[in-house]
């Protein structure tokens, strides 16, 4: 090992400080996509991580402690990349992570970089970028086993040796084998970096010397980023923090000048590097070894039968969904059922057991019934993108999502707005391109999210005819429910296309994909994305749903005035009702009377055209916050009492009964359909709203998203109310 | 020629990449340089994107961006 250069040794005295007085030291795990590298945090961290994560795996920066180790080692982990010449949000959380300029997180005091066994050239191409960070290093070669199978070999002391770093064979999803590892951390950890530095162009070096002699806060290797950077994000960040515009612009002329493009420069003088570390360290077969994953390709991306294939997962995934979740459904109703009752009769009549029962219990049980369906999309969802079939989904549908404006990386976020837009609208991160991600983000909650399936249930059951059409091979309300799910997706494709041709016009953008060798899903980490996954819908469920059922409990309850009930009980004295024929008629008077009611009166006269009376309004508007509201509102409305569940027989009894003022049935097929459609289409959740504004950064979106859907929506309801009444519906 | 309309199976040597824009660059950080060898492995259904091989590992390409990628017959 040769000598540490001078500059590996500044910058860290202030650190070295804290960690001599025993401070926890962080490790930044960094690599390639597909690399193996949750798997590996997994087995070094033994399954802790302290952030929810969402689709694209590693979208959040995760962190555990690292097991077995003396001192104690906090491991990062990062979304992966494949260069730190960042282009996506992804990719810049990881620049910015390996340079100390996340928020409130100091920076690495070692990286570990992980690199595939079967693609050493390529993931050496970040590792030489990792090399010049001043940091200690230490790297895992990971998935020997699978370069063994295809036939390299591989020295990895010869390896270790020219990197001047560690360089530990692993196989990540044997836990056992990432022993050493921990070891090579440790001592990583306790001693200043020593590597030599990759070199590159050395008129680019110099450039990059010269920058960074100027600028005190620039490290030479920030300063080829700087230097190297093509969408003038590294530069606004140089300017903005007192890089001298002169300097950079003068360095970047004479580069030209003297024919060198940085970025060009530095890619190959990064490969030339990387053959020349690589010489002699992998030995290839004299004959490329054809693996099981290579035949399996043949197939699964064949022009006629990929997409046979892929379609068959999808409607398998659909199919699935429903029939399994069911029994966990009922399960949840029956428990918060019970629940309800037992607090209901210890609870005294009034304010307090209104707001607890219908309130709270009531409120949190329509949510958390769907928990079931959301942890097995999220299991599908998991298997599909461990097993490595989820890149080749995309490399199917790419030519397909092109024409409104996507590429086939949208793919899986669009698939998983299907059980809930806000971990879809963040997993968009994975898209480079600013102007697709954006895209993808607003046609998003347009997908049939699992909360707006009770609305589905209810009415399909309710007014929909349980028949077989085509022959009988095919129900009627399955295929109505199909239909709605589709609603979504054909009304995302003109609205794609407009916001391209709008307020998103530009170029279209880049599309390379790495298709991944497949490989056998864990089970693990499957049953860890359905965790996390669950987690994060119970906390929604619990804070936000929760307020939301609150605010709307309290504008249905109140003001309650003493009056309506002397009427109604006087009213009952002369014609002589029972007890529960009081109670019906007094909870719908209590509900007409409230704010609630007031407000659903008051807009009545815009829902006419669609056939709607007052009592819809008070559900619709109720809904806004949070879409799934919807069962648990109409059930107040319908003189229920509040409580009720989708499948509950005395709610679809009491909505066929509704009439209107003058005897007409309220509900005909044309409303039950109208209202469907109007929830398939309208931007019926608070949360996702918030999403929306958090990942475009601006409330701009989000109040785009909200006045675009909800007006496409009350018009589409109109169409579909109107269109089915002159169909003779 | 350009790898957009390279023959299938066939193995190609990379003779220049085309890095004016951002995409370009993005190509040859994915080991898409010169002197590399790679083989169209086969196109999705619509033609389009191509499924390359490079060295032990497999990209999906756009028909656009293998345009910038020029090969002659190894």
């Amino acid at each position: 090992m040769s000598d540490p250069s001078p500059q590996t040794t500044v910058h860290r005295t202030a650190r070295d400080a804290e960690l001599a007085r025993g401070a926890t030291r962080t490790v930044a795990l960094i690599g390639n996509p597909n690399t193996g590298k949750t798997s590996l945090f997994n087995a070094l961290t033994g399954f802790s991580r302290h952030v929810a994560n969402y689709p694209g795996v590693t979208v959040e920066v995760a962190s555990g402690r690292i097991r077995g180790c003396d001192a104690p080692i906090e491991l990062l982990d990062l979304p992966g990349t494949y260069s730190l010449a960042a282009r996506s949000p992804d990719e810049q959380i990881v620049a910015d992570a390996v340079w100390g300029r996340l928020a409130a997180r100091p920076r690495p005091d070692a990286l570990l970089v992980i690199v595939d066994a079967c693609n050493l050239q390529r993931n050496l191409y970040l590792l030489s970028q990792a090399l010049e960070l001043e940091l200690p290093v230490v790297v895992a070669v990971n998935m020997i086993d699978l370069a063994a199978a295809r036939g390299l070999r591989i020295d990895f002391e010869l390896l270790a040796q020219r990197l001047g770093v560690p360089a530990i064979p692993v196989v990540a999803v044997h836990p056992a084998t990432i022993m050493p590892l921990v070891v090579a951390l440790q001592r990583a950890t306790a001693a200043a970096p020593t590597h030599p530095q990759p070199p590159i162009d050395a008129r680019l070096a110099e450039a990059c010397r010269g920058l960074a002699l100027g600028d005190r806060t620039l490290r030479p290797a920030e300063a080829l980023r700087v230097l190297a950077d093509r969408d003038g994000q590294e530069r606004a960040r140089y300017l903005a923090s007192g890089g001298s515009m002169a300097a950079l612009d003068a360095a970047r002329e004479r580069l030209f000048a003297a024919g060198i493009d940085p970025a060009v420069a530095e890619v190959r003088g990064r490969y030339a590097w990387v053959d020349r570390v690589l010489n002699g360290v992998v030995t290839q077969p004299a004959r490329p070894i054809l693996t099981w994953s290579d035949r399996l390709d043949h197939v699964l991306t064949h022009k006629v039968w990929g997409p046979v294939v892929l379609f068959g997962v999808l409607f398998v995934l659909f199919q699935a969904i429903f029939p399994w979740a069911k029994p966990l459904m009922e399960q949840i109703e029956a428990g918060f059922d019970l629940l309800g009752r037992a607090a209901g009769a210890w609870l005294p009549e009034g304010a307090l057991r209104s707001l607890v029962v219908d309130g709270v219990i009531a409120g949190v049980a329509g949510v958390l019934v769907f928990l079931p369906q959301i942890m097995i999309l999220f299991a599908f969802i998991a298997v599909l993108e461990d097993c490595g079939y989820m890149t080749r989904a995309a490399h199917l549908m790419d030519r397909v999502m092109r024409g409104i404006g996507l590429s086939g990386r949208a793919l899986i976020p669009l698939l998983s707005s299907f059980a809930c837009a806000v971990p879809a609208i963040m997993g968009a991160r994975v898209i480079a391109d600013r102007r697709e991600r954006f895209l993808t983000i607003m046609i998003a909650p347009f997908m049939s999210c699992s909360a707006r399936l009770p609305v589905y249930v209810l009415m399909i059951a309710a007014f929909v005819p349980e028949r077989g059409v085509l022959g009988g091979w095919v129900g009627l309300q399955g295929l109505v429910m199909l239909a709605m799910y589709l609603v979504g997706v054909v009304v995302a494709i003109p609205v794609a296309w407009l916001l391209k041709r709008t307020v998103l016009a530009g170029p279209a953008s880049g599309f390379v994909l790495e298709l991944p060798s497949y490989k056998v899903p864990g089970l693990r980490a499957m049953w860890q994305r359905m965790y996390f996954a669950a987690r994060s819908f119970i906390i929604r469920a619990g804070s936000v749903i929760l307020v939301v059922n609150l605010v709307v409990w309290a504008l249905a309850y109140f003001p309650r005035d003493a009056r309506v009930a002397e009427r109604l009980s006087q009213q009952a004295a002369a014609e002589g009702w029972g007890e529960a024929q009081l109670e019906s008629a007094l909870a719908g008077a209590w509900l007409r009377e409230s704010y609630l009611g007031r407000a659903g009166h008051a807009i009545e006269p815009v829902l006419a055209p669609l056939g709607w009376d007052w009592r819809i309004g008070v559900g619709v508007i109720a809904s806004f916050p949070a879409r799934e509201v919807i069962v648990a509102t109409l059930g107040t409305v319908f003189n229920l009492g509040a409580g009720e569940d989708e499948t509950s027989e005395p709610l679809r009894d009491a909505l066929s009964a509704a009439r209107w003022p003058d005897g007409r049935p309220l509900f005909t097929l044309p409303v039950a359909l109208s209202i469907m459609v109007f929830f398939a289409l309208c931007a019926q959740c608070a949360s996702t709203l918030a999403v929306i504004a958090r990942e475009t950064g601006s409330w701009g979106w989000a109040a785009l998203s909200f006045f675009s859907m909800t007006t496409i929506a009350y018009f589409a309801a109109w169409g579909v109310s109107a269109g089915a009444s002159a169909a003779g519906l | 020629m350009s790898l957009a309309r390279a023959p299938l199976s066939t193995s190609l040597r990379i003779r220049a990449v085309r890095h004016d824009g951002p995409v370009g660059v993005r190509l040859m950080e994915m080991g898409l340089i010169e002197g590399a060898i790679v083989q169209v492995l086969g196109r999705a259904p619509l033609g389009d994107p191509l499924r390359v091989r490079l060295g032990t590992c497999e990209l999906s390409l756009r028909g656009s961006e293998a345009e910038l990628v020029d090969i002659v017959r190894e």
